[in-house]
């Protein structure tokens, strides 16, 4: 328990100012404009907007600068900002099938229609550090390539679809609205479309170590990089004037389908089962570590024993959130004096009566766990 | 559901765009490009607002496996306006409406404003005839220099015969 203090008014605005100044650094250097962060800082941009859960660009670069980036802070920021905003609509779901395809890769199909395209990508990069980049200086233009079609392409999981060797997913009722989390409180046991909300919703690193967890035998699944893909979709909202769904405008999203062996059970043929992660920008990282939490957690409706941590869900997603654990992590910073004061005390009596003889030797914890 | 929106706007040409088109167009294109356009109009039409541009939040939704059931992704910054406008011929009153990704008011506005003048009885076939092709094409251009750079990115993956 903390209790509220007055005082330190002073203190705080001078604290805010040297933060300010901190913020700013050297002056003799050029300040970093929100331009530049939106530019220069895409994944930082990307992540943010998407544990930020607010997807615009301009409002995540000005939350990276205010919180000098520190990417938590920045997503804190959004989040916050997001509640002074009303919701005026739903979307259609977006349509990942039609996406404008800036980056598309399988690990399970060596020939695939549409091909192997690796856009912007760090792999095949040697990791080192590149003392070019620390002298300015113009970037000449990517190569370009004819390109017949649109960009869009079909989805592997379709080709295994095709053969009835992978689940099919639920189609699920459009009338009806998905759970979402910001308006009603999650409940245990979650449905998937509460989970899948939850995990995207979900801090990155906390994720890839769950999702790494699973890989290194703590609850197994088994799972191929069926498709990741990363481009630009449409995004559709009901006009009521129109009478019908109207484009409003393109988001970047990166989507990743991790294709899972499965033995069968005793309703079910032996087949491939689905890992699905969905993310707003380009976090392919956190889409990869979301699609293999999101498989693991479904270790219930496929008749598997959980037992390893990335299975739970209840741990996995009471603890995905990082405003959340952040905030009460950090709250420990916040005044404690009376607790703190009468455990003071607590520690100094019981030290007082060991010395005087009249407790044995033990018995001290006993009573301090009480 | 039927609607007016369905039906093409002949322009007396190929080019031939439903008002959802021509809203998707106006949405995707870049606002002062709209504003240039705007401003070229040799008498603009005087508006009233009959919603002013109001900024919110649009839920946003994906499938799980990308095509199954919908669930909440998270939300995205939308602006809505509406307008309205004198026809020019008859001088009924015409409802120009937007919906952008985003916060930009003047965008918005922009998009109400020429989906009000897209659908005057005098005005409306010419400007749609300049604005639309001019506005499709400028994103296609810019869609395809991006499909085009991503193209020359395609592999082939060799698999290597190996302990023979």
């Amino acid at each position: 328990m903390y209790v509220a203090v007055k005082g330190g008014e002073q203190a705080i605005e001078n604290a805010h100012a040297l933060l300010a100044e901190d913020r700013r650094g050297d002056q003799a250097v050029p300040e970093l404009g929100i331009d530049q962060i939106k530019q220069q800082m895409t994944l930082a941009v990307d992540r943010v907007m998407t544990e930020g859960s607010l997807y615009d660009r301009d409002l995540a670069a000005l939350a990276i600068k205010q919180a000098r980036g520190d990417l938590v802070e920045a997503i804190f920021l959004l989040r916050a900002y997001r509640t002074t905003l009303p919701r005026l609509a739903e979307t259609r779901p977006v349509d990942t099938g039609a996406m404008r395809i800036r980056r598309r890769i399988s690990a399970t199909y060596k020939d695939l229609p549409g091909g192997q395209v690796l856009g912007p990508t760090f792999d095949y990069t040697h990791r080192l550090l590149d003392f070019a980049l620390a002298a300015e200086g113009a970037v000449p233009d990517a190569p370009e390539a004819p390109q017949g079609d649109d960009g869009t392409m079909p989805r592997v999981s379709d080709l295994l679809a095709n053969e009835n060797l992978i689940e099919t997913e639920p189609a699920g009722d459009d009338g009806a609205p998905p759970p979402d989390l910001t308006r009603d409180p999650m409940d245990f046991p979650a449905e998937r479309a509460l989970r899948l909300q939850a995990l995207a919703r979900g801090d990155e690193g906390y994720l890839l170590a769950l999702g790494y967890s699973t890989q290194r035998g703590y609850g197994r699944t088994h799972p191929f990089a069926g498709e990741i893909r990363m481009g630009a979709v449409e995004v559709e909202v009901f006009v009521e004037e129109i009478g019908e769904a109207v484009v409003i405008g393109e988001i970047t999203l990166t989507e990743c389908e991790m294709i899972n062996q499965f033995a069968g059970s005793k309703t079910e043929p032996p087949q491939f089962t689905r890992g699905y992660g969905l993310t707003f920008g380009f976090c392919e990282r956190k889409a990869m570590a979301m699609a293999l939490v999101d498989r693991a957690l479904r270790c219930r409706e496929l008749g598997e024993e959980a037992t390893a941590p990335a299975q739970d869900e209840e741990f996995v997603l009471a603890h995905a959130d990082n405003v959340e654990a952040s905030g009460f992590v950090q709250h420990l910073k916040l005044p404690h004096y009376v607790d703190f004061q009468s455990e003071l005390e607590l520690v100094r009596k019981m030290r007082r009566e060991i010395a005087e003889g009249r407790w044995a030797e033990g018995e001290a914890a006993d009573v301090a766990a009480e | 559901m039927s609607s007016s929106s369905d039906r093409k706007h002949e322009d007396g040409g190929s080019q031939a765009f439903s008002r959802r088109e021509w809203l998707a167009v106006l949405a995707q294109s870049d606002s002062d490009q709209l504003e240039i356009l705007w401003n070229d109009q040799p008498s603009p039409p005087v508006h009233t607002f009959l919603r002013r541009p109001e900024t919110g939040l649009a839920l946003v939704r994906g499938r799980t496996g990308g095509s199954g059931a919908a669930f909440n992704l998270g939300e995205m910054t939308i602006t809505r306006c509406t307008v309205g406008i004198a026809d020019s011929v008859s001088g009924e009153s015409i409802k120009g409406t937007a919906t952008v990704a985003g916060r930009s008011r003047r965008h918005a506005e922009l998009v109400a404003l020429f989906d009000a003048v897209f659908q005057d009885n005098g005005l409306g076939p010419a400007l749609r005839q300049s604005v639309l092709p001019a506005l499709r094409q400028t994103r296609q251009r810019a869609r395809a220099a991006q499909a085009a750079k991503a193209a020359a990115t395609k592999v082939e993956f060799f698999t290597m015969e190996r302990g023979r």
